[in-house]
């Protein structure tokens, strides 16, 4: 029921914060979404969408941040690996 | 698809469960509170990554399957008025009620239809002066903003034919339910990304320092439950109970504001029943005095009534993780997706469904 689903912006129809529709794409599938809680979200943005709504507008930044998490720790756990052997 | 498949690698999901498994020195139990995450564990097999003694509980977190017969008696009741046309998120057609289900009433005449949002109920309001068009408000935070501004637009367009038959529940007073419960076994959660994506997670805050519990808000992709669940042992391991953020590419702290807003001007807290686990107090939503009118309870003047569950069904259990699915007596017999007992066998996020679909048989023990 909270499914959400991550798409792109792909045009934005009205001005009036609360009647802001787009039109969004999910892997090539378009579909009618409003904009009324994403004020900020511009075409070419990627947002995610819940039941017709978008409920956030994507962190590019923050999106790739999962990846260096991953690289970071795993960093972390060779080099107390070296300094075990060290010891 | 650009955001989902990137997170669904096997090669990472590897590296993150090795990760896990070299930081973990004894038995944890972590709780994930969204059906949807429920559901990504059992279908990628994420538990099965994870380091003996390390066991992932299912919560409450699917908001068809905690709410209560009586709510569901009620929908029945009204759907099956001539006048009604009953609008709902499918989920909700197959779920139990005390005698019948919503697909039964559609099926002897009902007018019961599918929407995809709730302002497609709006419409059908628009386009049916003369009929009653009612919404099944069903859901959690994530939803709250879509049903909050579907009677913001039926009232602006000063709709008499529009209501909702609200069923909302909010998740941080059933984390609360959960952790006071003298059977609580959690000793760690992931938060729900999609609900803390509205609602942020300060509320989160003071219950993490209260019963000194790690909160990890996590999003969906086998990667993001792997790294939340990593986050979270790491703050076992070392102490801590604070809250943090896997999911920041779509939650911030204080979450959306003007979907807050919106919420707060259409909804009040109430208390709410949840199916199988009781009343818990502020934990629900209901339409505030302003937009009462939109409250089909009211426009149809239904008195509550209490209605003994199903007997059988050990859904309260299973929603409070202290039972697995498959310890249900029931379970792959006499309960089945296509003949329920329960909510959690029927919806696409009920734990049971989950089992049913992905795991007829329970895994064996590490
Ligand atoms: S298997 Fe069916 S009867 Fe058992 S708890 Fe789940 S829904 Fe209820």
């Amino acid at each position: 029921m909270c499914l959400a689903v991550p798409g792109k912006i792909i045009s934005i129809n009205g001005n009036e914060p609360v009647a802001r529709l787009g039109q969004v794409s999910f892997g090539g599938i378009c579909r009618e979404v409003s904009l009324a809680f994403v004020p900020e979200a511009n075409i070419g943005d990627y947002v995610i969408v819940h039941v017709g709504f978008a409920l956030s507008k994507i962190d590019e930044q923050e999106a790739l941040d999962v990846f260096e998490h991953l690289r970071k720790f795993e960093m972390l756990d060779e080099l107390q690996e070296d300094q075990h052997e060290i010891r | 698809m650009k955001y989902v498949d990137e997170y669904r690698g096997q090669e990472q999901a590897r590296r993150c469960a090795r990760l896990i498994a070299r930081l973990t020195t004894r038995p944890w139990v972590l709780m994930e509170l969204c059906g949807g995450q429920t559901h990504s564990i059992v279908r990628f097999g994420i538990d099965e990554l994870l380091p003996a003694g390390v066991e992932m509980v299912h919560g409450p977190g699917c908001p068809v399957c905690v709410t209560p017969v009586e709510l569901i008696d009620k929908a029945i009741e009204i759907a099956s008025r001539p006048e009604v046309i009953f609008t709902s998120f499918g989920d909700m057609l197959r779920v139990p009620g005390s005698q019948r289900d919503l697909l039964m009433v559609k099926a002897r005449g009902g007018d019961v239809r599918i929407v995809y949002s709730p302002t497609d109920a709006v419409k059908l309001a628009q386009q049916n002066p003369d009929r009653q068009v009612v919404f099944f408000a069903v859901g959690f935070e994530t939803t709250a903003p879509a049903n909050a501004m579907a009677v913001y637009q039926a009232s602006q367009l000063g709709l008499k034919n529009f209501s909702l038959l609200v069923a909302h529940v909010l998740v941080p007073p059933a984390m609360e339910a959960i952790l006071s419960s003298p059977e609580n076994r959690v000793q760690g959660f992931l938060a729900a990304g999609h609900v803390c994506t509205v609602m942020g997670y300060t509320e989160y805050e003071p219950i993490a320092r209260k019963y000194r519990v790690p909160i990890v808000v996590t999003g969906f992709e086998p990667l993001d439950i792997l790294q939340g669940i990593h986050l979270c042992i790491r703050q076992l391991e070392q102490g801590r109970a604070e809250v943090e953020n896997q999911y920041a590419r779509s939650v911030r702290r204080q979450g959306n504001q003007p979907a807050q807003e919106l919420i707060a001007r259409i909804f009040r807290v109430v208390p709410r029943q949840w199916r199988g686990v009781g009343q818990i107090p502020h934990s629900g939503l209901g339409l505030s005095d302003e937009y009462a009118d939109f409250d089909a309870e009211r426009r149809f003047g239904l008195a509550d009534q209490t209605i003994q569950e199903s007997p059988d069904c050990i859904a309260g259990l299973v929603l409070q993780g202290v039972k697995k699915p498959h310890e249900c007596p029931a379970f792959g017999t006499r309960c089945n997706p296509e003949k329920p007992l329960g909510a959690p066998m029927v919806s696409s996020e009920g734990a049971c469904a989950a089992y049913y679909r992905y795991r007829r048989q329970p895994v064996a023990a590490h």
